[in-house]
């Protein structure tokens, strides 16, 4: 069984691995690759990191290639915002601000404040979820309340009044913005890093490091973290997830300086204005769209990794129509209830 | 019963907490945000209670840290927060009152539905794994990433400003007046349609991935195998395999609430509706400190009783949690 979910770009893929059981000697020598060959593989993740990277990409370039200022008015016929034209790629806004720089220009604070949210609460989320697991005891219970109180603690509300007490010049800061938002969003990835830690504390590699005499820093830099790293990236893409939706919504809310561009803002302009009820759609379908996408290419990373985890979570079992085609060869029969997908067969040895 | 009782006191805690940390924001703030409103409110708002509110929030007051403190959790636990300033003169427990029941329909209805909608068809994407229902995954998370309001822009714009199937805003025509009449009631529910759907649509995703995820894991089971060899009907065996599967869900359902709230508060922002994602937008915008810190507080006791309700049902459904007492 491939360890590709079944998008039909995977056939290809599904097809030499179908061909028939490889060698024995094949398989052995993949093996210690194989961990890190597979991991692209999943059409989830190559879209994923597709979408990903040109969202990066635009951040990079995007604010130099804008063919206006995001703010100025390019035109003097005021009043009624201009649908998408040769001039204007996505239209105008009502104050006749040409959208398309608006988009270009607003994904780099986006991405800045999401990476930096995500970097920030990741370290935060290792060092208690981490300490939490491995030191049991009064330090355990202590960090663990101090993570489920953040984690039932409805964020946004919580944000809204730190932003609304925010003096005015705090709304157009990326940094403080990420690392506000970071507050409020490592205590996930810190009850899971600390589940996790506490089933590998007292497992045999760990014990014998410790009887060997390896200083903690060094137990856990060297033994457990490197066990941890899938729930790491896992927590990081979350956190950034969460952070771009949280960004927005603060903008969107006029919580961050309208004049301080971002796809919230721009959200926030179009809502002011009515441009939902006025069939302005090119005024704020661009910007939703495009947290949705940079959103959605986050979730299916994230999913990748959570399959690489968990080999059970993947679409198991063929399509339909590839077991028809497939009829003829030595395929392994389709998944059926109650029976654990068993993965020798066709992809090289590895689960 | 034990673990109940662990629950409600870490609640307490988690209410006492938050309501320390509604007290010391303003204090903490840099720029003393709160001086600049009360400067601008002068004159606007009679001076009692420009003195009460410098008194709520610390400033220009002679009176030490912990006593305000002290005065403070006194003021909440007897359901006092201030008067609004955006609605002076009127009690910031009064506006949030008139507002709740608008809210907690909205978000309990469709959270509800959305779980339900979600459970049954994460089930449903297990059972049927490897078919067409798989690519239904994907599908899903771009609802689930993009936000609340956006999905809530696209409801207005297709459902109500070009079908003209649904009201724009508002949670009822305004000529009519709020009545226990069949016709009100049938205009309140067109008026709630699309603001439940939007959020329906958005939350269902993270619960049919969930309910997915925990269901593939649990069908490879031994228990699972053991119904099937006794030969139960299909049907049977994902019906047994679905009831345990949806512990997590349950036991998940802390985190999801914060964002669903979250997100509906927007979505009523969206839809004018009157409920307290609407006071807040008003809160935000007119810096009215007090409403915003109480919107704050009441929304934390909100989710908290939420998760505690959803405690319960856990212990309901999970003989494993009554054991040890």
């Amino acid at each position: 069984m491939s360890a590709t979910t079944d998008f039909g770009a995977a056939s290809a893929d599904g097809a030499r691995a179908a061909a028939g059981p490889p060698e024995p000697a094949g398989g052995a020598a993949r093996q210690g690759r194989g961990r890190r060959v597979r991991l692209p593989k999943s059409p989830k993740i190559i879209f994923g990191v597709i979408t990903l990277g040109l969202f990066v990409l635009l951040a990079v370039i995007g604010p130099w290639i804008a063919p206006y200022s995001p703010g100025a008015s390019v035109s003097t016929t005021n009043g009624v915002p201009q649908p998408p034209s040769a001039a204007h790629w996505l239209g105008t806004t009502q104050l006749q601000q040409d959208v398309f720089s608006q988009l270009l220009v607003g994904g780099r604070s986006m991405l800045v404040v999401a990476f930096l949210s995500g970097a920030v609460a990741t370290v935060l989320s290792v060092v208690v979820g981490v300490t939490a697991g491995y030191r049991a005891g009064l330090a355990d219970d202590l960090l663990s309340m101090l993570a489920n109180f953040f984690l039932v603690l409805p964020a946004l509300p919580l944000l809204i009044v730190i932003f609304g007490f925010l003096p005015a010049s705090g709304g157009s800061n990326d940094l403080l913005i990420g690392t506000i938002i970071a507050i409020t969003g490592w205590a996930w990835g810190a009850r899971v890093l600390r589940a996790q830690t506490l089933s590998l504390r007292s497992r045999d590699y760990v014990d014998s490091a410790r009887l060997v005499g390896e200083p903690t820093w060094r137990i856990i830099g060297f033994e457990i973290l490197p066990n941890l790293m899938p729930i790491v990236a896992s927590s990081f893409l979350f956190t950034v997830l969460y952070a771009v939706g949280t960004y927005t919504a603060m903008a969107f809310l006029g919580l961050i300086n309208p004049e301080h561009w971002s796809w919230g803002t721009m959200l926030f302009w179009a809502q002011s204005a009515n441009a939902e009820i006025s069939g302005w759609w090119w005024w704020y379908l661009p910007p939703g769209l495009a947290v949705a996408f940079l959103g959605t290419s986050l979730a299916l990373l994230n999913f990748g990794i959570d399959e690489f985890i968990n080999p059970r979570l993947r679409a198991a079992g063929l399509t339909r129509k590839r077991v028809k085609r497939y009829a003829a060869g030595p395929v392994p029969r389709r998944f059926q209830l109650g029976m654990t997908p068993v993965v020798r067969l066709r992809d090289g040895g590895q689960p | 019963m034990r673990i109940l009782g662990r629950r409600v006191v870490f609640y307490l805690i988690t209410a006492l907490a938050a309501i320390t940390v509604d007290f010391f924001i303003p204090r903490l703030m840099p720029g003393s945000p709160v001086e600049a409103i009360l400067a601008h409110l002068q004159g606007q708002i009679s001076a009692s209670t420009v003195k009460s509110l410098a008194v709520q929030f610390g400033v220009q007051t002679k009176e030490g840290l912990l006593g305000q403190y002290l005065h403070y959790l006194n003021n909440i636990l007897h359901g006092n927060f201030g008067i609004s300033t955006s609605y002076y003169p009127t009690p910031v427990s009064s506006v949030i009152k008139s507002a709740l029941p608008w809210t907690l329909g909205l978000v309990g209805v469709a959270t509800v539905i959305s779980f339900v909608l979600g459970t049954l068809v994460g089930v449903l994407v297990a059972w049927r794994r490897g078919s067409w229902l798989d690519n239904l995954v994907p599908a899903m998370t771009f609802f689930q990433a993009a936000p609340y309001f956006f999905i809530a822009f696209l409801a207005l714009e297709l459902f109500a400003a070009r079908l003209g199937w649904f009201p724009t805003g508002r949670a009822y025509n305004q000529l009519d007046f709020p009545a226990l009449t069949l016709p009100f009631a049938g205009d309140v529910v067109s008026h709630a349609v699309l603001p439940a759907l939007t959020i329906v649509v958005c939350s269902a995703a993270g619960w049919i991935v969930g309910m997915r995820n925990v269901m593939v894991t649990t069908m490879d089971e031994d228990y699972v195998l053991v119904a099937q060899a006794k030969g139960l009907g299909k049907r049977r065996v994902v019906w047994y395999a679905a009831r345990n599967a949806v512990l997590p869900s349950v036991a998940g359902f802390s985190l999801a609430i914060g964002f669903i709230v979250s997100g509906a508060l927007l979505t009523e922002i969206v839809f004018s509706y009157p409920g307290v994602g609407w006071i807040l937008l008003q809160a935000v915008n007119n810096r009215d400190y007090p409403l915003l810190q109480g919107i704050f507080l009441i929304i934390t006791f909100a989710v908290l009783a939420a998760n505690l309700a959803a405690d319960f049902v856990y212990v309901m459904l999970d003989p494993r949690t009554r054991q040890e007492a």
